[in-house]
Order: structure tokens, then sequence, then C-alpha cells
């Protein structure tokens, strides 16, 4: 039995959408029962790999309902066999658990969405900012922030010749 | 003592010249190279275009012993207190080149992380275009410092102390003032 057909019968009444293009297989889940299935699918079935984590923001985009997709990608190193779970989350407080848990290569990917997107995730064992400095403030890939910034990179001492 | 009485190889000149002909002829460069542009500076050391003609072929990566700081590829806003750190860190005289497009303006990185020039925020005496720019572009460049050097330069760098001013534009470029612009209408409109 495949990993998605053990998914069709195991979560039947909630909600997931499956999807396919090519050997790209897509499963859509409500946030509430994100943890519970990674954990299915690391447990029993054999993702044993997890080579991504990223987000989308899809403010003003056409027909979306959610503000921020959350995307994972997990791998069977046993099958060689790839899967596209996503979820979504909202303002004001988007909030996911962490998979930190289930694989430890979510440490460095779950910082970099907080730190790009400001999705937080509880039960992170040290959530802080990875590629912009500690002071920043903003979340730089979230559509409402301008491409330029606000004006964080002109925020520096100036040094001149003569004092320096 | 009258000319006449000069005996041979012996010369006149000011301790300043003295001091600055030998300065300019013996630049110890720091890189600081960031991106494609450090790619060239590195070709422009190596053999085929041999920097060492030119005395300045001592890289050294610790800036106490460099005098010549050459800023190779765009720095992010992560990256320039680092920047400047290392120019303090750089005993006098000493010098700095901005190469690149990135480092002189910020280039094709018009971006919130990406420092548009590093001008605005350290110190810099010339600069050298291109994307990046060939090494005779920037052997070029050190023969022009070094030509600044020999004409200016003092034995106790009295110039440097003149230069008060920051040498980058001011840290607002057009696109903000019309992004500020815009918000403050919209905050009239909205009261």
């Amino acid at each position: 039995m495949s990993a998605e057909d053990a998914l069709k019968s195991k979560f039947a009444g909630d909600g997931l959408a499956f999807s396919q293009f090519r050997d790209n297989h897509r499963i859509e889940v409500p946030a509430a029962k994100l943890f519970e299935i990674l954990a299915f699918l690391k447990n029993e079935q054999h993702f044993d790999m997890l080579a991504e984590v990223t987000a989308v923001d899809y403010l003003e985009y056409e027909g979306a309902k959610d503000r921020f997709g959350v995307v994972y990608v997990i791998v069977s190193t046993k099958t060689a066999e790839r899967l596209v779970i996503k979820t979504f989350v909202n303002d004001p407080e988007p909030l996911l658990p962490s998979v930190y848990s289930l694989w430890k290569s979510a440490d460095w990917l779950e910082r970099e969405v907080y730190d790009m997107f400001g999705i937080r995730f509880s039960g992170h064992p040290d959530l802080r900012r990875i590629l912009t400095p500690d002071e920043f403030t903003a979340y730089p890939l979230r559509k409402d922030y301008p491409l330029k910034g606000r004006g964080e990179r002109h925020n520096f001492p100036v040094l001149t010749r003569a004092e320096s | 003592m009258a000319m006449k009485d000069v005996p041979d190889n012996i010369f006149m000149t000011s301790l300043d010249a003295a001091a600055s002909w030998a300065r300019s002829n013996s630049l110890w460069p720091m890189p600081f190279a960031t991106a494609c542009c450090g790619i060239e500076l590195m070709a422009t050391a190596s053999s085929r275009f041999d920097l060492a003609r030119f005395g300045a072929e001592v890289m050294r990566f610790s800036p106490r012993q460099c005098d010549l700081m050459i800023v190779a590829g765009r720095v992010v806003m992560k990256m320039l207190p680092v920047l400047q750190r290392i120019w303090l860190q750089m005993p006098e005289p000493k010098w700095c080149i901005s190469m690149g497009a990135c480092a002189c303006t910020g280039g094709v990185f018009d971006t919130y992380a990406v420092v548009q020039g590093v001008d605005r925020f350290i110190p810099v005496d010339l600069y050298v275009p291109g994307c990046p720019p060939r090494p005779e572009q920037l052997m070029a460049g050190i023969i022009a410092l070094q030509d600044k050097i020999k004409h200016g330069g003092t034995l106790n760098g009295t110039e440097f102390g003149k230069r008060t001013q920051p040498t980058g534009p001011t840290p607002y470029d057009l696109d903000e003032l019309i992004r500020i612009r815009e918000a403050n209408e919209k905050l009239i409109s909205i009261n």
C-alpha cells in the first residue's frame, strides 16, 4: 500500500486534498492535523528525511483563501519517494507545531521560515532569526514588505576619513 | 651648501614626497572579497596579470598588516558592521578602493538587504567601475591610487584629517523619498 493510500484510509474524514503533477505528489492538509500526519508518515511509513520547509505568502493572490501556505517536502531514502505536504496558516498569529522532534533538519529550516515570513513554530528549541541580523524586526519575504526595505540598509553609523 | 657641492648619487626631495613615493609602491591590500569581483581580484594578484609589478601583491588577511582595503563585491547590511570594524582596525596611513558596481552603488541588488554603496558608511578613495571590472581595470585603479598618494600624500597623513565629510551620497535615495512622500500623502488623506 502506498503512503498516499495509507493516508487516505487513516485520515479519511479530515479533508485531505490529493493532487499530482507528473512525479510530484502533493497533499494539502489542515493545520490542526499537520503534526499527526507528518508523525504518521515518519514513524509508520518510511519518510525518514525532511528535505525542505518553506512558505508562500498568498496576500492579494487571486482565489486564495488563506494568507500563508507552508510546504514540507519529505523524502524516503529507502524508496526515493517524495511527498509535498502543504498546510495553511493565517494572520495575526501564524503558528504551527514544530516538527523538530521528528526530523532534526527542521531546526534551521523552520528558523528560516520564521525569519522570512514570521510564522512561529511551537516547540522549536531555538526559534531565532537565521539570515537577517538579530535586531531586524520585519519579515522580508512577506508581500506587504517593500522590496527596498524600510530603510534598514541605511541605518548605520557613517565613518568619515578624519575620524577613522 | 651650493648645488655644485652635492656629490653624485645624492638627490634632494621633501620628506613628504619620499614617504609617499615609498608608500605608493608598497601597498599591502586587504582583500574584502564578497562576490565575483573577488575572483577578478584573485586573478589580478596571480601570475597572468601579476599585481606584483606594481608592488601591491602582498595580500594579507589581517587588517593590522594592511594599508589598502579593496572592497570587492556586494556588502549586505549584516556584513557592513564587519567591514567598518575591519576598516577601523587598519593602521594609518590607509586607503580604500571600492571595486565593482555593487561596492560602488549596490549594482543590480537594489533590495532591502544590500548596502547601496560602501562609500555611504566608510571613506572611499577610488572607485573602479565594472561588473566585474577586468584585472586591467583594477590595475589601472591601483596605478591611479599610487598617483594620488604620490601627489598630495604627507608623512604624517595630515591630508586625511581634512576629509571631515562623508564620501558617499546622503543615505536616502530617490525611491525612498518617493515612498515616504506617498506614505505621508496617504496619512494626510486618511486624516
